[in-house]
């Protein structure tokens, strides 16, 4: 077992690991924060993503201890007490879900396109969201959503 | 159907701070160690149980410097073997003086894939159809490798040995990719053709870096990816136009001389006769953006 230290949603952890845990084991299980979900496994459908640093990331294939010292954001850390993040509202007005398994991974991958870029194109919502896979297929609704959410962003 | 295991199998994990101690780290597991930079390619292996479950993994990510992509005096481009396919994807440098790489860079899986992996961890992967080779094909990159003793540059012609094959031995390690910058005016391209547009492999894979003046091709190199055990030059298909005037005609066939030049597979992503037809087809429409007036 290997010591490690996370921030997760501005909370400090510290954890003792296998080196063979991925990061999200350790999301899913040691921190019981489960709507990070697991899809595919190997970093194929982007179920799993995560913010890590900044960057949108498939947790799968990350290793726990790869992300020692790392800042985290999860889907649990978008709203704000029961105030939902203005990218949570625009999925839920406009219907950018069916099943919902997807949506914590689309959520996270459009709050790290809009973070960079406040009114994407189109085409740029779809490169942005490019590695989420909707097995519903919803595409159109959740390319909605993202401008929606672009929109409540910008003010 | 092949196995597949939700959780990792054990293996011990090393990082090392310097490079001289993943080297001896590596030379003391005898084979039985992996070297793991951005891990989109090995983590999916090791569940699949693709390949042995090693000793351990020699994470290369606590050696400092080994992340950076540099351009020295205009003259040559060199990416880190720790350089993410995203710092590619994101460069200005690299859009201005290299767009057959950005394009490539681009093209590779996902956001999620392009922030973990490395562009140098693509060409050691060694797919026949990664999308960084035929682009560092035209542009006749080298590869600086280091092992317990020396260090020595490859050709990237010869850096590729097989399907997941290469040059790199099991005390080895791949330190960075070096691109000369090509000939003034040259243009660059890469084209991919997959099934799906984005988190897919390519089926064909096509680079062209060419030069012409008043009309006439002064230089061409032609790569062609996923089409042949290895990523390749197409030289009878160059040989074709250089120092000729460009015309349709002429594009039409050295492009379809392309085909003469793979030997692709059949699998589920497109048949041998697909990938042949689709060779001739991309390799026309790259030497037509390159070529164009």
């Amino acid at each position: 077992m290997e010591q490690i230290r996370l921030n997760v949603n501005g909370k400090d952890y510290e954890l003792q690991v296998k080196p063979s845990a991925t990061l999200l084991d350790v999301i899913r299980e040691d921190l019981a924060l489960t709507g990070t979900k697991e899809g595919c496994g190997v970093g194929e459908c982007g179920a799993c993503t995560v913010i890590m640093e900044g960057k949108a990331v498939n947790a799968c294939i990350v290793l726990a201890i790869e992300a020692n010292g790392k800042s985290i954001t999860t889907i649990e850390g978008l709203a704000d007490g029961e105030k939902l993040h203005p990218i949570q509202e625009a999925f839920v007005e406009i219907g950018g879900l069916q099943c919902g398994f997807c949506t914590p991974g689309m959520i996270l991958s459009t709050k790290v396109l809009l973070d960079k870029n406040k009114t994407p194109t189109d085409q740029e919502i779809r490169k942005g969201l490019e590695g989420n896979f909707c097995r519903c297929t919803g595409y159109t609704k959740i390319v909605e959503s993202v401008k929606v959410a672009a929109q409540k962003m910008r003010g | 159907m092949a196995v597949f295991y939700r959780r990792l199998p054990r293996f011990e994990y090393l990082l090392p701070k310097t490079l001289e101690e993943a080297l001896s780290a590596l030379k003391n597991q005898k084979g039985s160690a992996k070297v793991f930079a951005g891990g989109t390619d090995l983590i999916p292996q090791l569940k699949r149980r693709e390949i042995p479950t090693p000793k351990c993994v020699i994470d290369l990510k606590g050696i400092s410097g080994l992340d950076k992509i540099t351009y020295d005096d205009g003259s040559r481009l060199t990416i880190g073997s720790l350089a993410t396919i995203s710092a590619l994807a994101q460069s200005p440098i690299v859009l201005q003086h290299f767009p057959s790489l950005f394009q490539a860079a681009s093209s590779i899986g996902s956001p999620q894939v392009r922030n973990r992996g490395t562009f140098a961890g693509n060409i050691c992967t060694a797919v026949p159809s990664a999308d960084s080779a035929p682009a560092l094909l035209t542009l006749e990159a080298n590869v600086k490798i280091k092992g317990p003793k020396k260090e020595r540059t490859v050709p990237i012609s010869k850096f590729f040995t097989g399907p997941r094959m290469t040059v790199l031995k099991p005390d080895e390690i791949l330190l960075e990719i070096s691109v000369p910058k090509p000939a003034p005016a040259s243009r660059g391209v890469y084209l991919k053709l997959s099934p799906r547009h984005s988190m897919d492999l390519a089926i064909v894979g096509v680079a062209v870096l060419g030069v012409s003046e008043n009309g006439v091709c002064k230089d061409v190199k032609i790569a062609l990816g996923a089409v042949a055990p290895t990523p390749i030059r197409a030289p009878m298909a160059e040989a074709m136009l250089k120092g000729q005037r460009i015309t349709s005609a002429l594009i039409d066939e050295a492009a379809r001389n392309a085909i003469t030049q793979c030997s692709p597979i059949d699998d589920h992503r497109a048949s041998q006769e697909y990938r042949c037809d689709m060779v001739y087809a991309m390799t026309r429409r790259a030497l037509n953006q390159v070529f164009a007036q």
